[in-house]
């Protein structure tokens, strides 16, 4: 690699040697680089409490009541594709991080970075979407900003959320909590909505058009809770798909996490999606699903509950959690044979042949 | 998913297991050519099912893999001229050559593009006259077809601002070579069978009449593989050594004619350097002098590297089949998908990164 030949490389550079010189797009895409550049630069510049628990939002405490906070950027491009665009995307993706913490979604913030020339009926159409997506999730958005940058500094427009939310959910939910012998449930076939914006963005056609899965996911997770059952951890399986988050559950948690291929539902055209250009459905991005971590007697009973849940329709028990080996994800394969489920390096790419 | 769900199923796995178990009474060393092969049997824990005798070594069935390093300076040097668009299969970007990748090169500004067939850059070059579009023609026989039609294509249209960097290697010599190696342990093959449905396998039946060795050609789903390995185990424990076609699905004796004719007219065989092999005499293709126009090593006379390889990077062993990749020192230390050595840690049909996706197991 550059680094190791150049002769000017300082190799006491504080940040590893292994961190590129210039930020790649796979330092934002979910996996190893991403990881890295947490570990490295941001989790101990501003080391805290809160923050190094790493969940998808923090918990915080404010006058005895327990809050959640998070933040998102939406950059997708294309702005529209089948069954949403990125105003929904900015309102479902942040209300989701609040429900992995067991918190009822509250406030939104919304700053909007737009470019010079974006036709204003399309910021109309994105602004629409977005007050029915806030609507439909019973969040108010209660403050935001507006900037608008030169012709060819931004790709139309750029939303940022961040939110509020009420945690509900009794005990602690995060890495922390799991458990050995807690059952892994996955909330809903994954893949689509990565895979449908794919195919807007790349012009691919497929037979049917496949929608993306963007929803709000408040309310099975409520539905969880006021059936008294506790998850363990919630996590959305954004960036990086199912993959990413059981990685990084696995590694906080330091326990192994045993999931079988064949009980992870991936609806068929998304599988021949992913068939056709090389892509692992366990890899690519949903927008509306997520895994929970439940002991595994109350397992059969949460998922029976998730499935009255339209957009949790085809949850399942994928797996289990184990003490070892710590760290790891292990696959069982369709075939009956294991191999470990790792973390994606860099971003996926379509293959050659 | 029909046409793919009954080629992973469990129950039919472990059939096929139980007879590779019965059949086999020695040990016996297969190598898989293909990179696609190699990473269907890491991904499925296909090894997990065989009895201990069989070992499979992985081939040199990789184009990124054996792409050398040379020409992926040459494609950066190209990829960064102002004027071009670069055009590749995404698996190409992320492979180190001796300063930087063609992933480094964009994130410093050079307009590189991930298309999804050689067609797409055509188009691109249409669309932008004033533009050179350039596209990395990378591969075996299997993405040959698809390469000589947009090249045609350009030619017959007249499209001069299109041209091709072409990185083409062809399977059966170096599978010749592979079996000329004083150090080769492989004592048959499973063919690549994307190459043979072009291809055809005539050319094999020469090699293992040569050489006595089984060549069975192989599909890519988990119970291709566990029956190629079947049907070749089943020929050396009766001491057969012939082609056998597993992959009927998909491949005749004698390929796909009409793909055979494109390539022809467009391309012809020459040497080629493999990246860490070395040159093997008639293992390439270049194009023909008819189409030179459209090459775009004569367009961009770039200067020639003398890049050396990383010194600890046993790539070219591990493309032999000669050793595995975590027997190399470097493999997941000071190799990793993140900061290769070399190119089989990055290319999705690489062994030393399908050993570290999948095969990491404490």
């Amino acid at each position: 690699m550059a680094a190791n030949n150049s002769p000017e490389f300082n190799w006491s550079c504080p940040l590893p040697s292994d961190l590129a010189e210039r930020i790649l797009l796979a330092h934002g895409g979910g996996g190893r680089l991403m990881q890295k550049l947490l570990e490295s630069l941001f989790l101990p510049a501003f080391s805290n409490e809160a923050l190094n628990r790493r969940h998808d939002g923090a918990v915080v405490e404010v006058g005895g009541a327990r809050l959640a906070f998070t933040t998102d950027s939406y950059v997708v491009r294309p702005l529209f594709f089948p069954g949403g665009d990125i105003g929904a995307l900015a309102v479902h993706g942040t209300v989701n991080d609040l429900a992995m913490c067991g918190a009822r979604p509250m406030f939104l913030s919304a700053g909007f970075i737009l470019e010079e020339g974006l036709p204003v009926a399309v910021l109309e159409r994105v602004v629409r979407s977005m007050r029915e997506a806030a609507q439909a999730a019973h969040v108010a958005l209660v403050t935001g900003d507006t900037k608008v940058v030169d012709k060819g500094k931004g790709d139309g427009i750029f939303i940022n959320t961040a939110g509020i939310g009420l945690v509900e959910a009794p005990s602690p939910i995060g890495p922390q909590a799991v458990r050995p012998g807690d059952a892994v449930i996955v909330s809903g076939d994954l893949g689509a909505h990565g895979i449908a914006v794919l195919s807007v963005r790349e012009g691919l056609e497929f037979d049917s058009v496949i929608a993306s899965d963007t929803a709000p996911l408040w309310a099975p997770v409520r539905a969880l809770l006021e059936a008294g059952i506790e998850p363990h951890c919630l996590r959305d399986l954004t960036r990086g798909g199912l993959s990413a988050a059981l990685n990084e559950i696995a590694a906080s948690a330091r326990l192994a996490i045993r999931v079988e291929e064949a009980r992870i539902p991936v609806q068929e055209a998304v599988r021949g999606a992913c068939e056709l250009l090389g892509l692992d459905p366990l890899y690519v991005a949903c927008e509306g699903r997520f895994a929970a971590f439940v002991p595994a007697r109350e397992a059969e009973r949460a998922v029976e509950i998730l499935r009255r849940f339209s957009v949790c329709a085809a949850a399942q028990i994928a797996g289990r959690v184990e003490e070892a080996p710590a760290g790891t994800v292990i696959l069982k394969s369709r075939i009956g044979a294991t191999r470990v489920l790792d973390l994606l390096s860099g971003e996926q790419l379509p293959r050659i042949c | 998913m029909r046409y793919v769900d009954e080629y992973r199923d469990e129950a039919a796995a472990g059939r096929l297991a139980a007879a590779i178990r019965r059949l086999v009474r020695r040990p016996w060393t297969l190598m898989e050519v293909c990179g696609g092969q190699t990473h269907t049997i890491l991904k499925t824990g296909l090894e997990e099912l065989l009895p201990p005798e069989i070992t499979l070594v992985h081939g040199p069935g990789c184009p990124v893999c054996v792409t050398p390093l040379a020409l992926i300076d040459k494609a950066v040097a190209i990829a960064t001229r102002p004027e071009v668009i670069f055009c590749s299969f995404g698996d190409m970007l992320r492979v180190p050559g001796s300063s930087r990748s063609l992933f480094d090169a964009k994130a410093a500004g050079a307009d590189i593009r991930i298309v999804y067939s050689p067609l797409d850059a055509l188009r691109l070059a249409k669309a932008n006259p004033a533009r050179q579009v350039v596209f990395f023609a990378v591969g075996f026989e299997t993405t040959a077809p698809a390469n000589a039609m947009a090249v045609w294509q350009a030619a017959r249209e007249g499209v001069a601002n299109f041209s091709v960097l072409v990185a083409h290697v062809l399977v059966p010599p170096a599978i010749r070579a592979i079996l000329d190696s004083p150090n080769c342990r492989v004592q048959a093959f499973l063919a690549p069978g994307h190459v043979c449905t072009v291809m055809g396998y005539e050319d094999y039946e020469a090699i293992a009449r040569r050489y006595r060795v089984p060549i069975v050609v192989t599909g890519f789903e988990p119970l291709d593989l566990l029956e190629g390995i079947r049907l070749a185990v089943a020929q050396l424990e009766s001491g057969r050594a012939e082609v056998e076609n597993q992959y009927a699905r998909a491949v005749r004796r004698e390929g796909n004619r009409k793909a055979q004719q494109l390539i022809a007219e467009v391309f012809e065989v020459s040497p080629r350097c493999w990246r860490g092999i070395g040159e093997i005499p008639s293992s390439g293709l270049q194009l023909r002098e008819p189409y030179r126009d459209f090459d775009a090593e004569l367009r961009f006379p770039e200067a020639a590297s003398e890049a050396a390889e990383s010194q600890e990077c046993i790539a070219g062993a591990v493309l032999q089949g000669l050793k595995k990749p975590h027997e190399c020192p470097a493999f997941a230390v000071r190799c990793t998908p993140e900061s290769p050595l070399g190119a089989p840690m990055v290319s999705s049909e690489g062994a030393c990164a399908a050993y570290y996706r999948y095969g990491r197991k404490q």
